[in-house]
């Protein structure tokens, strides 16, 4: 994302900007940084503690001249328990053939992402030097009380984020006293986002968008029989 | 001048049928046909599109289809408005609207009142609407209702003041306030000893002519100072409530009121009824005079909504600042110049 | 630029203004403020924006947007899709620039996936792209000036507008929701003729920009209503996370197109990225309006320069993104449109946070509108210029 066009040209194996201002985070936040993740020429991921979300904040904002705000949203790592939502059909086909039932499908490991994490919840945001044009995401857990620090004192424009999040994963923002709900009407129970929150449209009716039907330039044959390849490999 | 037409003395009960009917006819045609050929017609052309085709030959009888639908639209009225302000407040600017139109000279003996203070008397009855925008804003017990209707106030207050002292330059002049004998003296006026097209004030009360334009769109709540109804800001202003015949009321107003407000811009600066080399007391006037003034008439609100449709709309202070620190000490200074050189000449 | 771009005077009286109206609630005299319900039913909202305005005489004390009435749960509807039918959904948060909503989207996919368009998808790409600014910058200034009362320019931003639909139409076959950006390229190549009218119809855009300039900026009344009135400082912008035209003229000179082009084809053109010191509302539109000539410069290069070759590259008939997280962000009509997605191996997302710009651009709102005037707030929102989609997504 972040890269000149100089970078482009030779992608190099060890990204010396990112790891540089990764040293920097680290002399300014000490053991608040728990991991961090670079990808070259790409991306720096970073993961702090739940108390040091706001410190990172502060330390990027005022010090480290990363002004302009990105977003801050949150992600649930909790595999589906509805699969993908457009399984019901096709596993129907698939495990019919094998004699299964269909519940027989073990339960996907909860895995964390990039800079890893042990929490369900994690929130992350992303802020960016405009001038060196050099940005960063940050991620931290949630613990189970749901509560994270807010950033609304170092970037105001969090405020609305936070809601989002708070209306959409239930996580609340310590710091941050409006947490009227922005999209959602004011008495709607659940929390959407969530990965336990089923969608109800894919509940009440079978998804027809299930089989991709277009067909690629050249590839005019055999596209039902990829298309029930592609699931029974998939499933 | 009804007393005699055709030299048949009609009883009182017929002059004034046929006075009402003179009214509403010089009160609906120029309103119709202003909204037909500007508003319709000519808004449409300049912004490259054509406008209503179907209704009738080149679209001209769209003006019905209009009325019809806005007569057949339910009366609304909010539960919480103030019932009888609410209801009374379109015929309020209406009843100023043909107020107005008492004291315009359409010929040499065609009027329907000769007032001496005819001037006078127009400027008085034209403030009048603002009670009933007044009434429209508070009755309909809206917010947008509301902020429009003290926006109007405000803005038809600020603008009586350079209006009247724009037509003061004209009085002074003209020596009456007569509106029919304003004419006269344009007709019969010189422009330095050179009598053949008259003395239309426009020549020497120029500024005073853009000063009343100015004035008169103001006082039209029509862009650039149609904050009153700012459709993209207060939906529209004092109207929201409003619909159906209620509506359109306001809507014949609006436009009614430009037309006669570009009746008395014409007489006051274009000579009125009056065409040049044609002598101000020959008989053909009876019949050429409603027409040249007609004409005027649609002149000068050709200009008014050129400005409508071109403009973008002010904010209410500027509006305020624009009438107390620029028109109304221009038109002091014209004032004060126009009664010199009454005097010098 | 340096990131605080120096409090001058102007920012100075923002803030102080700001503060003031903070504080001087009705201290002079004992009135009853007054709240105004701007919206969701309302000429100026385009869509179904709210704004809660408490007000004092006509001064806004407060000003709190409420949305929500037009959010369609994107976010959600995205796991359940794969990556191909997430495009269709995508073209819907920014109608009026659906093209561009694809683009970051797809990069960011590609990049998971490590697959990158040929050349000539990549010119193709920010040639539509382009387009979409174009057509989106010039309904936004016409829309400007019929919120602020001049009913005519929007006609013909709306007639123009036209001639950039037709190219876009002609190429992708839709005029609002072209769906036509793939995963490794493009679904199409460019029909026969199209470089042609493509630059027919960029020379009657510049007609147009010239157009609107003199119809508009070159307005006093226009100037007066936008000078000087909703000025946002650069670190307010910047903090708020304001992007695009918006952020470029509060003086940020910062523009993905020059600063991030991957996937992309703007260095291969000669352009100027535009700024504008004043931070007001004129200078936000004013932006726009060079951005939009500017565009029609960046088309007709790339239409000389259009490498030929496949318009698709090598990629697996069943999209299948390999595990990782990815963000890209470009720089869209109305700012920064950034995606992230997070992929577990399988044919649907993870997770997808779409960042719009509208969303971060309007987030100034209650900064911004504390101590004006009931008009300014029609003005500064236009200048802000949202589209609903953009923020409740």
């Amino acid at each position: 994302m972040a890269e000149t066009t100089e970078e482009t040209e030779v992608v190099p194996l060890v990204d010396h900007v990112r790891e540089e201002l990764l040293g920097t985070l680290t002399s300014h936040l000490g053991d608040a940084i728990v991991a961090s993740h670079i990808k070259p020429g790409d991306e720096l991921w970073i993961r702090v503690t739940t108390e040091g979300w706001a410190e990172v904040a502060d330390v990027l904002r005022n010090r480290l001249n990363f002004l302009f705000f990105d977003f801050v949203s949150a992600i649930d790592w909790l595999p589906s328990p509805y699969g993908r939502e457009m399984d019901a059909q096709v596993d129907t086909i698939v495990a019919a053939a094998n004699g299964e039932a269909l519940d027989a499908k073990p339960p996907e490991e909860m895995v964390q992402g990039y800079a890893g994490g042990d929490t369900r919840f994690q929130v992350f945001g992303r802020v960016l030097n405009v001038v060196d044009m050099l940005g960063l995401i940050i991620k931290a857990d949630v613990p189970d009380t749901l509560v994270v620090p807010s950033w609304i004192a170092h970037y105001p424009g969090a405020n609305w984020h936070e809601r989002e999040v708070h209306e959409m994963y239930g996580i609340s923002f310590d710091g941050n006293a409006d947490m009227r709900n922005l999209y959602l009407p004011g008495d709607f129970e659940g929390y959407p986002l969530r990965k336990d929150f089923p969608l109800l449209a894919r509940r009440v009716k079978p998804w027809p968008g299930i089989v991709d039907v277009e067909g690629m330039p050249g590839d005019d044959a055999d596209d039902e029989a990829d298309d029930t390849d592609a699931a029974e490999g998939d499933a | 001048m009804i007393s005699s037409v055709l030299a048949v003395e009609l009883a009182y009960w017929q002059q004034t049928t046929l006075r009402v009917i003179g009214g509403l006819v010089a009160i609906l045609l120029p309103a119709g046909g202003l909204v037909y050929v500007y508003l319709f017609k000519m808004m449409s052309f300049m912004q490259s599109r054509l406008g209503p085709m179907e209704a009738g030959p080149y679209g001209s009888m769209q003006l019905l289809a209009e009325v019809g639908k806005f007569l057949q639209k339910e009366d609304i009225i909010p539960t919480k408005a103030d019932r009888f302000v609410f209801l009374g407040a379109p015929f309020v600017v209406l009843l100023s609207t043909f107020l107005l139109l008492l004291v315009v000279p359409f010929g040499p003996d065609a009027w329907f009142v000769d007032l001496d203070t005819g001037i006078y008397f127009a400027m008085a009855v034209s403030s009048i609407s603002v009670i009933g925008i007044l009434m429209a804003g508070w009755g309909s017990s809206s917010k947008y209702s509301l902020l429009g209707g003290i926006r109007a106030a405000g803005q038809l207050i600020a603008y009586e003041l350079p209006m009247i002292l724009a037509v003061l330059g004209v009085v002074i002049q003209a020596g009456t306030l007569n509106m029919n004998e304003i004419v006269f003296a344009q007709a019969n006026g010189e422009i330095f000893g050179w009598g053949g097209i008259g003395n239309p004030y426009i020549i020497t009360q120029f500024v005073g002519f853009m000063l009343f334009l100015v004035a008169i769109q103001a006082e039209l709540t029509q862009p650039p100072f149609d904050m009153p109804v700012a459709e993209s800001e207060l939906v529209a202003g004092y109207m929201t409530e409003y619909s159906g015949l209620r509506f359109l009321l306001f809507f014949i107003g609006e436009f009614a009121t430009a037309g006669v407000f570009s009746a008395i811009a014409a007489v006051l600066f274009l000579g009125g009824w009056y065409v040049p080399f044609l002598a101000p007391e020959h008989n053909l006037y009876n019949v050429l005079g409603p027409l040249v003034l007609m004409a005027k008439i649609f002149g000068v609100a050709g200009l008014i909504f050129w400005f409508r449709f071109t403009y973008p709309r002010f904010r209410e202070d500027q509006l305020q600042r624009l009438a107390w620190k620029f028109l109304i000490p221009i038109a002091l200074v014209n004032i004060v110049a126009t009664g010199v050189l009454k005097v010098v000449f | 630029m340096t990131a605080t771009t120096g409090a001058n005077e102007r920012d100075q009286l923002a803030y102080i203004a700001a503060k003031a109206a903070d504080s001087r609630v009705n201290v002079e005299l004992e009135t009853e403020g007054m709240t105004l319900n701007i919206g969701p039913q309302h000429p100026a909202t385009h869509g179904t924006l709210r704004i809660v305005a408490r007000l004092d005489g006509e001064q806004v004390i407060s000003a709190d947007p409420v949305m929500g009435y037009m959010h369609r749960g994107y976010e959600k509807l995205t796991e359940v899709r794969t990556y191909p039918q997430v495009t269709t959904l995508i073209n819907r948060i920014d109608w009026l620039g659906s093209f561009a909503n694809e683009v970051p989207f797809i990069l960011a996919a590609e990049k998971l996936m490590e697959v990158e368009a040929p050349p000539r998808a990549k010119w193709i790409r920010t040639i539509l792209f382009e387009m979409s600014r174009i057509a989106n910058n010039l309904l936004g200034l016409g829309d400007m000036a019929a919120q602020l009362g001049a009913v005519t320019p929007v006609f013909y931003a709306f007639r123009d507008r036209e001639y950039v639909l037709n190219q876009v139409e002609a190429v992708t076959g839709g005029r609002f929701h072209p769906n036509f950006d793939r995963i490794g390229g493009l679904k199409d190549d460019i029909p026969a003729g199209w470089i042609a009218s493509t630059k027919d119809s960029m020379v009657k855009m510049r007609e147009a920009a010239d157009e609107l300039e003199s119809l508009v900026f070159g307005n006093e009344i226009f100037t007066a209503r936008t000078r000087g009135i909703g000025i946002i400082p650069a670190e307010v912008a910047l903090e708020y996370g304001m992007s695009g035209a918006n952020l470029r003229g509060s003086g940020v000179d910062w523009d993905l197109r020059r600063d991030a082009p991957e996937g992309m084809a703007y260095n291969e053109a000669d352009w100027k990225v535009w700024t504008h010191p004043d931070g007001d509302s004129y200078a936000r539109a004013w932006v726009r309006l060079q951005e939009m000539r500017e565009g029609t410069y960046i088309v007709d290069q790339l239409l000389d320069s259009l490498p030929s070759g496949p318009v698709m590259a090598k990629v697996p008939r069943i999209i299948k993104v390999p595990e990782g997280e990815a963000f890209v962000e470009t720089e869209n009509p109305l700012g920064v449109m950034g995606y992230y997605i997070v992929s577990k191996g399988d044919l649907v997302p993870f997770r997808v946070k779409i960042r719009s710009a509208s969303f971060n651009n309007i987030a100034v709102v209650p900064w911004v509108l504390k101590g004006v005037y009931v008009p300014d707030i029609i003005s500064i929102l236009a200048s802000l210029y949202f589209i609903l989609g953009d923020i409740d997504r």
